[in-house]
């Protein structure tokens, strides 16, 4: 291994220098980002720019139909196999099965293909023309089997839920308004900007360490070890720089190690699998599209009396995690608003599509949508400012959700209404536009209108009920006989900041410079298993954990300090240098204990279905070109309750991304399949907003600290992504009139609706 | 064939196909991995560098439209004030950086950082440009180069405040 | 990728030669010959001649009633071009809606010409201008006129050993050209629907003359739009025939479902964005 490989992979921490002069916006806003300078250098080193010498070029063969029965893998006699290597289903030493929730997705078919781009075999070569040779000369014979590819017609359920509290049936007696809606949401892909990538090598010990972009170690190192059969030890797993990853690098990461893997152990040599852009979009998980229909029932004094979901969501061919997708959809379907009687029926469904999974909001942003419409319906009914029936309707403190938890603590629905509305002047243009909207019916065919729309979120922080307990997660903190001070998390930093917070955290609880904290490179054979980098949890559960064991290294430091062989006593700043080296190494493992008082049945659906929730509001502005339906969002002022910002940089960062995130989900982002094949597969077809194209951002921090985190620090990650779609259609609709039920809310779908409306106006 | 270059003020002369991508050719050639691919076909402008000053996706030029020409990359970008070239065996450390990297740094104009050094040198052709750091400008200047991460409002805000820094030295010169 | 051989000739005499001797894949700016080689879509050219040094094909003349292009004129040095700002501003607006500054700085006019993709975004306004595409092969030059020049899907009446060399545009007194691009997004989008109409008329108010409406992405190849020009030619810019002119868009073209747009929507927005485009015209 040359030098610049083990540097690469040593990741030594960079130093910010202590005597760096001040410069600017730095310093009262969060310290400066921890790896900044390798990212901004070019010499950040992401999986693609690790060099391993010999090493060859992997390539996955993939199904082209979305559902047969696989007959056989042929290899063209013609050509020169003994150049290369091909692995099978055959070739898996262990269960040929990924590592997830069920074990019903193959790492490579043997029989049944079940979607389109499904791997079939794996080849590697020296050289990327002898591997292109040797892809276009395997084929695979098949026999084509009818596919599924409508969740609604699909018979086979991955996980259904259903939620009653109260008497449904009561509820709509009461009622004396009914608003029903059906909406559907489609397909988003994650669209990091570095593709998936993993590199595997052999390890002496007969094992392997796979070098990866992605975001939870230990799920890789799981599906190794099991398919692979082999030790702890023997399976390494090592996080490059990770360029990205809102969920696409939670669970498919593993399928991909498996598949270096498996051809760096025919080959006996590291294998490199960078996925092109194509294959990416092609072949990865996207956001589960969702089919939500909504009845909810108003009394005739305004309360909100009764809510009937149902949610049908589209689980591709695998189960990968849509169960916990799904079930944070259905407990977020109701919105952030009190209501006595709420039935939720929930299923996801398998279809001949390719897999769905994880993204940013996980099951939430979808039912949400829904919620938020409601709401809005009801108001435009009732004739209501859509501000003011949420104000009424929202949660507050001692009001219980629809498993019947009560909440206690750290609830600030209303706050973040009542901030976003006023920073955005809610009513004032609200008001505006409804003016210019009498205008225009007045006066023709306009060019274009302005709306203003508004959206209120929650979402739950870290795993959904008694997850964290399974999760059982560890975090380490080491006084290094050498003085030096070390965090030990398997959390991984992919631009949200985990390197920066995890030293700033550690340094405050125990006292000392941020740059006196080391934080250890995500390696599985150095840090531990600290649960996935996923779900809004790692400030919040991880962070805890540091902090917790920083506090008790800190003790046993400071108690220690009046030894008369250390010296005169004092704080740990002033002695754990010396405490080491008369001591030796000091380290603490933290486990994570259950937050008192939260207790949730997972079978019955009743409880605390998150230890605390984050709240978020969103209020868009956007301009619709009346001509073509081109919706131009101009403003999005986003108020988010994070429990406690931890570094203001980063999570107005966390804020800002994952509001443009919502608004392309809500205006441009958009799947269309063929037999199960997705047409948008590059991006020149998968179109993201560009500069041109993204909002001015403001964003509003809000503190509603979570007392069972020693921080009070909630997650941050997913709450904009709950409340930017919904408010951008609610400015459509504030806009132009119509309602549009569906996401993307396209120019085709606006121009559709307002062709309608015009028809059925009798001047048209 | 045989092609002459520029590579951030050094010569290099290679014997490469002429088709060759300039990517790949700073990349796997010439090592300099800074230069990031995103989606090889010029839509996401994470293989931005400087040919002869202009912003051109890396993807898209073949080498051997390179002959005789200069290329910056993001390894360059302190060549200006005389900073080293930057390097993997060396962490980065925030003396290397120049003040539009710094500014990034300070604004919090990089996340992940894989559209990063791309974003770098659109940001820098938009400096030498001279126009005026209108957020419109600026996204305009941008608008080849997507981020997922940030919503690219620090993005925008790094490259007016590396403007105004500009502006201000220039101001102190004159 | 595949890297096929490459020649870069100096002269355009040597590029015409070679052109005579064997096929070649012609590539100026690269913007779309490398996407394509890098997507594998289609089969990989054997060889390609590269025509970026060939400094005999760049420039932007005014020759007293024209403006000539050479084929590598990029789109930023249109959009640079103070006398393309001032004599033909609409196609100073159809090269600023081209990709994002990456694509503008090695994108080609000739290149979109050759390319002749049905979206190719400055094709209708050649279109609606009256353009005439210059081309050459040791054989001579010869001149086709924009309308006659695609002849099919990403098909063109250029023979296999002729290059396009120039871009002629008249410049016609008291003529108006106005150009619309609707795409996805406001960079970076080929376009769902493009369009340039072009007419003569001394006033603002009066009767319309030499109507020229040129449309991409609304069928196999860059149109014209006679039937509509038809109903437009010698009519003043009113209500009545907005309307009229946008009810015959609306039956004369023939778009298609893709994975960008659908059929429904391109064929209403581009009846729509012309029914604008005369209301805007006639001020009412």
């Amino acid at each position: 291994m040359t030098l610049r490989e083990s540097l690469g992979r040593a990741a030594a921490p960079v130093i910010v220098r202590p005597d760096a002069p001040t410069r600017g916006l730095a310093t009262p806003r969060g310290p400066l980002r921890r790896e900044g300078p390798a990212k901004l250098t070019g010499t950040a080193l992401y999986t693609d720019d690790l060099v391993f010498p010999g090493a060859w070029y992997g390539a996955t063969i993939r199904s082209t139909e979305a559902h047969a029965r696989l007959l056989g893998i042929e290899l063209d006699p013609a050509f020169d196999w003994s150049k290369v290597v091909v692995v099978t289903a055959a070739d898996i030493p262990g269960p040929n099965v990924v590592n997830s929730i069920q074990d019903d997705q193959p790492i490579l078919v043997a029989d049944e293909i079940r979607h389109h781009a499904e791997p079939v075999a794996l080849v590697a070569a020296p050289d990327r023309g002898l591997l292109g040779e040797a892809v276009a000369r395997v084929r695979i014979r098949t026999e084509a089997l009818p596919a599924v590819l409508d969740p609604l017609l699909s018979e086979h359920a991955f996980a259904h839920y259903e939620i009653e509290s109260g008497d449904i049936a009561a509820g709509f007696a009461e009622a004396s308004l009914v608003v029903n809606g059906e909406y559907r949401v489609g397909h988003q892909e994650q669209l990091y900007i570095e593709n998936n990538a993993m590199i595997a090598v052999p390890r002496d010990d007969g094992g392997v360490a796979v070098h990866g972009s992605l975001q939870c170690p230990y799920y890789v190192h799981k599906a190794l070890r099991r398919s692979l059969l082999l030790t702890d030890a023997q399976a390494q797993v090592i996080q490059a720089e990770t360029g990205g990853g809102f969920g696409g690098k939670e669970e498919y990461p593993s399928i991909l190690a498996l598949h270096a893997a498996l051809l760096a152990r025919a080959c006996e040599r590291p294998v490199r699998m960078i996925y092109d852009r194509h294959e990416d979009i092609a072949a990865t998980t996207k956001r589960h599209p969702a089919i939500v229909r909504y009845r909810s029932g108003v009394s005739a004094d305004g309360r909100l009396v009764a809510q009937d979901i149902e949610i049908v969501m589209d689980g591709g061919a695998y189960c990968t995690l849509s169960p916990v997708v799904l079930s944070r959809g259905t407990l977020h379907s109701g919105g952030p608003y009190a209501c006595p009687n709420v039935r939720i029926h929930s299923r996801a469904m398998a279809t001949n599509t390719p897999p769905n999974g994880a993204f940013r909001g996980f099951g939430a942003p979808q039912t949400e949508f829904a919620a938020e419409m409601q709401v809005n319906r009801i108001a435009e009914a009732l004739g209501e400012s859509p501000l003011e029936l949420r104000r009424r309707w929202l949660y507050r403190p001692g009001d219980a959700t629809p498993t019947g938890q009560v909440l206690r603590e750290s609830v600030a629905a209303e706050d973040v209404l009542n901030r976003g509305a006023e920073a955005a002047e809610f009513e004032r243009v609200r008001a505006r536009t409804a003016l210019d909207r009498a205008g225009r019916q007045a006066g023709g065919r306009a060019r274009s209108a302005h709306g203003i729309g508004l959206a209120l979120g929650w979402h739950g922080a870290g795993f959904t009920g008694s997850g964290e307990v399974h999760l059982a997660s560890l975090a380490s903190v080491e006084l290094g006989a050498d003085g030096r001070i070390r965090v030990l998390i398997g959390s991984t930093e992919m631009g949200q900041g985990t390197k920066t917070i995890f030293p700033q955290m550690a340094a405050e609880a125990l006292g000392v410079g941020i740059d006196d904290v080391e934080l250890a490179p995500v390696d599985t054979a150095l840090v531990p298993d600290s649960g996935p980098t996923v779900a809004s949890r790692t400030a919040m559960v991880v962070g805890g954990l540091v902090i917790e064991a920083c506090q008790r290294l800190r003790a046993v430091v400071e108690s220690r300090s009046g030894d008369r062989s250390v010296g005169t006593g004092g704080s740990f700043a002033d002695v754990y240098r010396d405490d080491a080296r008369v001591h030796g190494a000091t380290r603490i493992d933290q486990h994570f204990e259950p937050y008192p008082g939260v207790d949730f049945d997972d079978t019955t659906y009743r409880g605390d279905a998150y230890p605390a929730f984050g709240w978020a509001s969103a209020v868009a502005e956007v301009d619709v070109d009346l001509d073509t339906g081109e919706v131009a969002v101009r403003s999005v002022v986003a108020a988010d309750d994070v429990g406690r910002v931890i570094h203001p940089v980063l999570a107005e960062g966390q804020v800002e991304g994952g509001t443009l995130q919502a608004v392309g989900y809500a205006t441009i982002e958009e799947i269309k399949l063929i037999d199960g094949r997705y047409l948008n597969d590059r991006m020149a077809t998968y179109l993201i907003p560009t500069a041109l194209d993204a909002p001015r951002i403001e964003t509003i921090l809000v503190e509603a600290p979570f007392s069972g985190a020693p921080h009070g620090a909630k997650g941050i990650g997913e709450l904009p992504m709950d409340v930017g779609a919904p408010a951008v259609v609610a400015a459509i609709h504030d806009a132009t009139g119509v309602w549009i039920h569906d996401l993307p809310a396209s120019p085709e779908r606006i121009i559709a609706a307002l062709m309608a409306a015009d028809a059925q106006r009798p001047h048209a | 064939m045989t092609v002459q270059f520029q590579v951030n003020r050094e010569t290099v002369e290679l014997d490469v196909p002429g088709a060759r991508r300039l990517l790949d050719v700073l990349r796997e050639d010439l090592g300099l991995t800074g230069t990031k691919e995103g989606c090889g076909e010029g839509e996401c402008g994470a293989c931005t560098v400087l040919l002869d000053g202009q912003v051109v996706d890396s993807c898209l030029v073949p080498i051997c439209q390179v002959d005789g020409h200069a290329v910056t990359t993001v390894e360059g970008l302190g060549l200006d004030r005389g900073l080293g070239r930057p390097s993997p065996e060396r962490r980065a450390v925030v003396d290397d950086l120049d003040p539009l990297q710094l500014a990034f740094l300070e604004a919090g104009g990089a996340q992940c950082g894989i559209c990063t050094p791309g974003m770098l040198l659109a940001g820098r052709a938009f400096l030498a440009s001279g126009a005026a750091p209108t957020d419109e400008a600026i996204r305009e200047a941008i608008a080849g180069n997507l981020c997922r991460c940030t919503g690219y409002t620090k993005i925008i805000e790094a490259i007016a405040l590396g403007a105004s820094r500009q502006a201000t030295t220039e101001a102190g010169r004159a | 990728m595949i890297e096929p051989p490459v020649v870069s000739p100096d002269r355009l005499a040597d590029a015409y030669a070679l052109l005579a001797e064997s096929s070649h894949r012609p590539i100026a700016g690269g913007t779309d010959v490398l996407v394509q080689m890098t997507a594998g879509s289609g089969p990989p050219p054997e060889r390609l001649l590269d025509l970026w040094r060939l400094d005999e094909l760049r420039g932007i003349d005014l020759d007293h009633d024209a403006l000539s292009f050479g084929a590598l004129t990029t789109y930023t040095a249109i959009r640079r071009s103070s006398v393309c700002r001032d004599l033909l501003p609409a196609l100073v607006e159809a090269a600023a809606t081209i990709g994002a500054a990456q694509i503008q700085n090695r994108g080609t006019l000739g290149g979109n010409i050759a390319n002749a993709s049905p979206a190719g975004d400055m094709l209708p306004v050649l279109l609606a201008t009256d353009a005439s595409i210059v081309v050459g092969s040791v054989r001579g030059e010869r001149t086709i006129p924009a309308a006659e020049f695609w002849t099919g899907y990403r098909a063109t009446a250029l023979a296999s050993d002729e290059l396009v060399v120039r871009i002629r545009i008249p410049l016609v007194a008291d003529r108006q050209v106005r150009f619309r691009k609707v795409g996805t997004r406001r960079a970076h989008a080929i376009s769902k629907v493009v369009l340039a109409l072009s007419w003569v008329s001394p006033s603002l108010e009066g009767p319309w003359q030499a109507v020229r409406l040129g449309l991409g992405s609304v069928a196999e190849r860059p149109i014209r739009a006679s039937a509509t020009e038809a109903v437009l030619e010698g009519q003043p810019p009113i209500s009545d025939t907005a309307d009229r002119a946008f009810v015959s868009l609306a039956a004369e073209i023939k778009p298609i479902d893709d994975v960008r747009s659908t059929a429904d929507y391109r064929r209403a927005v581009a009846a729509r964005v012309l029914h604008r485009l005369i209301r805007d015209a006639g001020g009412w």
